[in-house]
């Protein structure tokens, strides 16, 4: 019996996901959940790459603010229903990444990390280039609307705008550890630790990592379009260097090549920047900091380590 | 028969008007963030991030409400404001602004900093009915009375500041050559915007050339050459203040002296002026709309007295040359005038409905002549400014106040 549960936990933990918060929450708590649920498959999508194989990116930003952009496009200039975008952006954010990775991949570790954070400070620029101007909306940005529950349910816009993007978080969090737990996870980890070895066994390094890194961009890419979809505005300075950086914070406290650990990273980069400003308006900035510094000391493995040493202890 | 129709409409009214006082808060419970005791303002600010200079606002605002208070309140009532961070990040600004109107439960959101996160929280805004008064932001978009009912500006458009340079070369020099040099995005925009509004039909004749440059180019001195080639003798610079200096500098190297009007948001002394030359910017022409809490000029004015009486008492350790104070304080008084018009109706329509009837208010500390005047079809509170003119030493106003 308790094993049964042990192996279902996810299962549990994704319906009393959806049940109790739907019930129980405001509809502004809503919200907050619903930026969780997106920041975790942008983490999980950056974990991917930078946790299970090992390359640094610094510019996963970049394919957030595509994948938001795609679904924004897609619904102010054509009427395109929301749901339908995704597929669209997944697809336009992979290629986007494997584009981005086959040259950028073949410098490795810290070039990598450098020419990623390159393409997040050229992000919001690029978005506000002239060319692409009819379509992004310059400055200005798109203002999309929000999404109506389906099938006459009896629930409000944000419920469902919650259920929707919690189901969507779902459906990616298992296809990635199906992924990394499969033969091809192992290959990742194998490129990651012992690249020599791994090229011994026949993996084409190269082309190996721009997959993986396509991947972990198809990832981010749809939680660029859920945040979208959630927030109802997408403009040039929503995607800041700083997005990019705020992922890797969520990536690394909630633990590096740790699945659950994204979520915890989320429930982070969500909560504790309003945490740090109601202790201090002076300075929000240097108390979030020395939050982030408290707890990088109290649980170097970011919260996945440190419960993994508890259980270990225990 | 009529009679008694009539006798009983107004039994009926005084009735209800006795229901309405016998049980006063009742009205009021009605609406969010009113109670019998308080009224509760939100405000979002970048108190980190890019834009955390304007933080100060936020800072000034607090402190203006907590002197309203000390004095008394409004209608019985003291005024809980309560002021967030967004980092300048539009998606916090959502975030932030759903706990204010959702968790917090405020009755109306004021002077929410940028232009980008205003964008964003305007349909939501709207959609639930809740003012978004007195934006921090010069953009024109703030005024679409028709399309955003609840959401207001308050400092005067870039586009309506063009207007008043093309007023001001109409009425002086109606035989100009224009040269308009402008950053290519919304606020540059708004300028060749505003010198069509003014210009009106001579636009394409008397502006002789336009150039742009992006925010990301190193200089504009081929742009400012260009406009001299094109034989300008009348340059507008639409510039921030780092490409500004540059302008006034350039200008100058290539000894070109034209009429030189140059935008309000690059009239910063330390910004753009020190860094181009003090020599070099002699007749440089801009606008201005404030007192500028360093000018001389005002160290015996009555509106500038009240203003640092404030200040040493509420803000004692802030920078008083600090001119977004005095901007905070600007926004305060307007605001405080909203909600005495109230009377007893703190209503979000109401509140809205006063908003956009405002009469000749005078703020101390706006230029002399200056008065804030809004309508329903009118959401441009401040629409009237003074030029100025650098004199090597100092901004030096002259002329009319002009509105457009």
């Amino acid at each position: 019996m308790g094993r049964t549960l042990l192996r279902h936990w996810p299962l549990l933990f994704l319906a009393f996901a959806a049940v109790v918060p739907t019930v129980a929450l405001s509809n502004y708590q809503l919200f907050q959940l619903t930026m969780v649920a997106v920041y975790a498959v942008a983490i999980l999508g950056l974990n991917i790459v930078t946790g299970f194989n090992g390359q640094i990116s610094l510019g996963h930003g970049a394919f957030y603010a595509v994948g938001a952009y795609v679904t924004a496009i897609m619904m102010d200039k054509w009427g395109v229903p929301y749901w339908a975008t995704l597929p669209v952006s997944a697809l336009i954010c992979a290629c986007t990444g494997f584009l981005v990775g086959l040259p950028a991949l073949r410098l490795g570790g810290l070039y990598l990390a450098l020419t990623t954070f390159a393409l997040a400070v050229a992000t919001p620029q690029l978005l506000k280039y002239k060319l692409f101007e009819g379509w992004t909306g310059g400055v200005q940005g798109i203002v999309i609307d929000k999404p109506d529950p389906p099938f006459g349910l009896p629930i409000n816009a944000d419920q469902w705008l919650y259920l929707f993007s919690l189901a969507v978080a779902a459906v990616m969090f298992l296809l990635a550890a199906n992924l990394v737990r499969g033969r091809i996870g192992r290959a990742m980890m194998a490129v990651r630790d012992q690249p020599t070895a791994a090229e011994a066994m026949g993996i084409d390094l190269a082309m190996f990592k721009t997959r993986t890194f396509a991947v972990s961009a198809m990832l981010t890419g749809i939680a660029g379009s859920l945040g979208a979809i959630a927030i109802q505005f997408v403009a040039p300075d929503s995607f800041a260097v700083f997005l990019s950086i705020t992922l890797f914070v969520g990536l690394v406290v909630g633990g590096v090549a740790s699945i659950g650990g994204t979520i915890f990273g989320a429930f982070f980069i969500e909560f504790v920047p309003n945490l740090a400003e109601q202790v201090s308006k002076a300075a929000p900035g240097a108390v979030y900091g020395i939050i982030l510094i408290a707890f990088l000391f109290l649980m170097p493995g970011g919260l996945a380590g440190a419960l993994r040493k508890l259980l270990r202890l225990a | 028969m009529q009679r008694r129709t009539l006798l009983s409409t107004i039994g009926l009214s005084t009735l209800g008007a006795m229901a309405g006082l016998g049980r006063p808060g009742a009205a009021d419970a009605a609406t969010p963030g009113v109670s019998a005791t308080e009224i509760k303002i939100g405000n979002t600010e970048a108190y980190s991030g890019p834009a955390s200079a304007y933080g100060a606002i936020g800072h000034g605002l607090v402190a203006y409400f907590k002197m309203v208070n000390d004095q008394g309140g409004v209608g019985g009532r003291k005024i809980n404001f309560i002021t967030v961070d967004d980092g300048y990040s539009p998606p916090r600004t959502v975030e932030q602004t759903r706990r204010l109107v959702e968790q917090d439960g405020v009755a109306f959101i004021l002077n929410a900093l940028g232009t980008p996160n205003n964008t964003a929280i305007e349909k939501y805004m709207n959609a639930k009915k809740v003012p978004q008064l007195f934006v921090a932001t010069g953009a024109d978009k703030w005024g679409d009375y028709q399309h955003y009912h609840w959401t207001m500006g308050w400092q005067p458009s870039y586009r309506i500041e063009a207007a008043v340079y093309a007023k001001d070369i109409l009425a002086n020099k109606p035989g100009a050559k224009i040269g308009i040099l402008y950053q290519n995005d919304d606020f540059g925009k708004d300028y060749i915007a505003g010198m069509q509004d003014g210009l009106g039909a001579k636009f394409k004749a008397m502006v002789v050339k336009t150039a742009s440059y992006e925010v990301t180019d190193p200089t504009i001195d081929s742009q400012i050459v260009t406009l001299q080639g094109a034989g300008a003798d009348t340059l507008l610079v639409a510039a921030t203040p780092k490409f500004a200096a540059q302008a006034i500098r350039k200008v100058f190297d290539i000894n070109w002296k034209p009429l030189f009007f140059m935008t309000n948001v690059s009239s910063s002394v330390g910004a753009v002026i020190k860094p181009a030359g003090f020599d070099k910017a002699v007749g440089v022409t801009t606008v201005g709309y404030a007192k500028d809490p360093t000018d001389a000029a005002w160290a015996n004015d009555a509106g500038m007295q009240e203003w640092r009486g404030f200040m040493a008492k509420y803000m004692p350790n802030a920078d008083l040359s600090d001119a977004n104070y005095v901007y905070a304080y600007g926004v305060g008084v307007t605001t405080m005038q909203v909600l005495r018009q109230c009377g007893k109706d703190f209503s979000r329509a109401n509140i809205m409905k006063q908003a956009a009837n405002l009469h000749d208010l005078v703020v101390p500390t706006l230029l002399p002549g200056i008065k804030i005047n809004t309508s329903p079809t009118n959401y441009h509170p401040i629409r009237q400014m003074q030029l100025q003119k650098w004199n090597g030493k100092t901004w030096e106003r002259f002329g009319q106040i002009v509105g457009a």
